[in-house]
C-alpha cells in the first residue's frame, strides 16, 4: 500500500489530468451556439446534419464506445498507459477545434472537422474516468476508498466550474464582441493545449496500479475482457445491476442539478447570461466539498444508502424547488417603481433593404428587490406596411436576494449531485475483479451519464409536446428515472463495503 | 425480500418491451420535416433508438435474472 504522501501524488495526478478532460468536453458544449454559428450554419442542410451527429453521436454512442475500447485497453497493457492515450487524444482534439477555419471559409470541411473531432472526445472521454477511477482506487487504503476516490469524482463538477471561468473571463476580457463574433471564443480551446501538457507530464512520472501489476506479474489479466465481462453471467448481471441500480440515477440527478438547471434559468427563467453562469459557478464551489464529505461518509455509512438518498430527494423536491428558481425571477408578482421605467424605441432599415424596417422596443423596468428587467421587442415592418410578428426576448437582472435565494437552491440540488456522485466510483471499483475492473465500471458509468443524463433535455423537450404541460413538466424524466433506479437499488444493492477488491 | 425481487423481475422483464413502444410511437409522431426542434427530425431519434435498444433489452435481461433469484440474498 503507498504511503499518504505517494496517495496523494496519485489522487493529484488522476484528478488532473481527469479535471482537464472534463473541461474540454464542456466548453464544446457551452461555447456551442457559437460553434454552431461558425461552423454548422443552417443554411447549408448537410451541415446542419453533422451539427445534429456532433450533438447526439458524441455523448450517446462514442462515449460508451470509448468506454469499451479503452476499458479493454486499460485492463490488458494497463490503467497507466490508456489514461495517458485518453488524455493525449482528449487534449489533442481540443486543440484542433480551436484551430479549424470557419465554414465561411474552407466551406464544408469545416463542420466535417470539427464533428470528426467532437466524436474523438466523446470517445476519449469514454475511456478516461474509469481509468482515473481504477486508478486511484488501487492505490489507496480499503477502509478509505470512498474518501480518496471522491476527489476524482469532485473533477466533473471543477472541469464545468474551470469550463465556464474560463469563458466568462475570455469574453470579459476580449469583449462580447470579439468573443461572438471574432476569433475570441478559440482560446479556451487553444489553452487546453497548455493544461494537457502539465497533466501528461504528471502522469508520465507515475507508476501503474499495484493491483494491475501483480496480475501482471502472476500472467492472471484477461485476456479477453469484453467476453469476461459481458459473455460471464456472474459479472454481467452485476454490470446491468450498477446500470439500473445505480449509475442510472445517478445520470438523471447529475444533469438535471447542473446542466438542466442551468438551461433551466437561463431560457425559462430568463436570467441575463452572466449573471446566470455566475450564479452556477458559486453554487459549484459551495457544493463541491460535499463530494468529500459523502464519499468519506460512505466508508462508514455504506456506498448504497447515501447514492439512493440523493436519489430519493432529487426525485422528492426537484419539482418544488424549480418552481422557487421560476418564482424568484417571476417579475409578475414583483412590485415595480414605475416612476424608473424607460422605453427607448428605434428603426432601422433592415440590412440589404432599401425599403422593409426594423422597428425596435425596448423597456427597462426596475423592481422594488433591486430586479431588472429588460424587455426587447423587434417587429419587421414592409413597404407596404405588412408587419411581421414581433419577437419578444426578455433579460433579467436578480436583485440581491433573488440573486442569493437562486445561488442557494442551485447549491442544494448539487448536494443531490454530490451524494449520488461521491461515493459511486468506490461502489463501481469494489463491483467488480481487477482483471476486468476498467472494462466493467467503465460501461455503466458512461450510459448513466452520458446517455440516461444526456437525454434529459431531449425527453424534456418531448414532454413538453404533450397537451397540458407547463416549465415544470420536463422534470417528470429525470424524477420517474430517479424513483425506479431508487427501487431497484434500494432492493438489490447491498449496502455493504467490499474492502477486498485485491481479487 | 428475496420474493419481492423475483416479482418485481418479472414487471421489469414486461417493462422492457414497452418503454421499447412508447419509444418508436413517439419517433414516429414527433417527426416532421416542417418542424425545428431536434425532436422533429429523424436523426436524433435513429441514434437514441438504437442506443435505447441494447439498454432494453439489457433491462430485460436484468429482469429475467432477478426473476430467476440471480438477485436473492442468500440465507444465513
Amino acid at each position: 500500500m503507498q504511503s499518504t504522501k505517494g496517495i496523494w501524488k496519485v489522487i493529484t495526478a488522476s484528478s488532473a489530468g481527469t479535471l482537464i478532460e472534463w473541461y474540454d468536453f464542456y466548453i464544446f458544449g457551452s461555447l456551442s451556439t457559437i460553434i454552431s454559428h461558425k461552423f454548422f450554419p443552417d443554411t447549408n442542410p448537410t451541415a446542419a446534419l453533422l451539427s445534429t451527429l456532433a450533438t447526439f453521436a458524441a455523448g450517446f454512442i462514442v462515449r460508451p464506445f470509448g468506454a469499451l475500447v479503452f476499458g479493454r485497453l486499460g485492463d490488458l497493457i494497463g490503467r497507466k498507459y490508456t489514461f495517458l492515450l485518453t488524455l493525449v487524444l482528449m487534449g489533442g482534439s481540443t486543440f484542433l477545434i480551436g484551430c479549424v477555419p470557419g465554414y465561411a471559409t474552407i466551406g464544408g470541411w469545416a463542420p466535417l472537422l470539427v464533428l470528426l473531432l467532437r466524436l474523438l472526445q466523446g470517445l476519449a472521454l469514454g475511456g478516461e474516468y474509469g481509468g482515473a477511477a481504477t486508478y486511484v482506487a488501487e492505490h489507496v487504503p480499503s477502509n478509505r476508498r470512498g474518501y480518496y476516490t471522491s476527489f476524482i469524482q469532485t473533477t466533473a463538477t471543477l472541469g464545468l466550474f474551470l469550463s465556464l471561468g474560463v469563458i466568462l473571463s475570455v469574453r470579459r476580457i476580449a469583449g462580447v464582441d470579439a468573443f461572438t463574433n471574432g476569433d475570441a471564443w478559440r482560446y479556451p480551446f487553444l489553452l487546453s493545449i497548455v493544461l494537457v501538457a502539465v497533466s501528461v507530464f504528471i502522469r508520465l512520472r507515475m507508476n501503474e496500479s499495484p493491483m494491475f501489476l501483480k496480475l501482471k506479474t502472476e500472467g492472471k489479466t484477461s485476456v479477453n475482457p469484453l467476453k469476461e465481462s459481458f459473455g460471464h453471467k456472474t459479472n454481467f448481471k452485476m454490470v446491468l445491476l450498477a446500470l439500473f441500480g445505480a449509475t442510472m440515477g445517478q445520470g438523471v440527478i447529475w444533469y438535471s442539478s447542473q446542466f438542466y438547471a442551468q438551461n433551466f434559468i437561463l431560457t425559462k427563467c430568463n436570467i441575463e447570461y452572466e449573471q446566470a453562469n455566475t450564479i452556477i459557478l458559486i453554487a459549484l464551489v459551495i457544493a463541491t466539498p460535499f463530494f468529500i464529505i459523502f464519499g468519506s461518509l460512505s466508508d462508514k455509512w455504506g456506498r448504497k444508502n447515501i447514492m439512493l438518498a440523493g436519489m430519493l430527494l432529487g426525485a422528492l423536491l426537484y419539482r418544488p424547488i424549480f418552481q422557487q428558481l421560476y418564482e424568484t425571477a417571476d417579475t409578475s408578482k414583483k412590485v415595480i417603481l414605475a416612476d424608473q421605467t424607460t422605453i427607448k424605441y428605434a428603426a432601422e432599415l433592415v440590412k440589404g433593404s432599401t425599403a422593409d424596417s426594423l422597428h425596435t422596443t425596448t423597456i427597462t423596468s426596475y423592481f422594488e428587490d433591486g430586479t431588472k428587467q429588460k424587455v426587447t421587442s423587434k417587429q419587421k415592418i414592409t413597404a407596404s406596411a405588412e408587419k411581421s410578428t414581433a419577437t419578444v426576448t426578455k433579460e433579467t437582472v436578480l436583485g440581491e436576494t433573488g440573486r442569493l435565494n437562486m445561488i442557494a437552491y442551485i447549491a442544494l440540488m448539487v448536494v443531490f449531485v454530490t451524494m449520488v456522485y461521491g461515493p459511486i466510483a468506490a461502489f463501481l471499483v469494489e463491483l467488480f475483479p481487477t482483471r476486468i475492473r476498467y472494462t466493467s465500471m467503465s460501461l455503466p458509468y458512461h450510459i448513466g451519464n452520458g446517455v440516461f443524463g444526456g437525454l434529459v433535455p431531449f425527453i424534456a423537450t418531448l414532454i413538453t409536446t404533450l397537451p397540458g404541460t407547463n416549465y415544470l413538466s420536463g422534470l417528470w424524466y429525470p424524477i420517474i428515472v430517479a424513483s425506479l433506479c431508487f427501487v431497484i437499488g434500494s432492493l438489490y444493492l447491498s449496502n455493504k463495503v467490499n474492502t477486498n477488491i485485491g481479487d | 425480500m428475496n420474493q419481492l425481487k423475483r416479482i418485481l423481475g418479472l414487471l421489469w422483464l414486461l417493462t422492457g418491451p414497452i418503454l421499447f413502444i412508447i419509444l418508436i410511437t413517439s419517433a414516429v409522431h414527433n417527426i416532421n420535416s416542417n418542424g425545428n426542434g431536434d425532436i422533429n427530425k429523424p436523426l436524433p431519434w435513429i441514434i437514441i433508438i438504437s442506443i435505447f435498444t441494447p439498454i432494453v433489452i439489457g433491462f430485460m435481461i436484468f429482469g429475467w435474472y432477478a426473476f430467476k433469484g440471480e438477485y436473492d440474498t442468500p440465507n444465513p
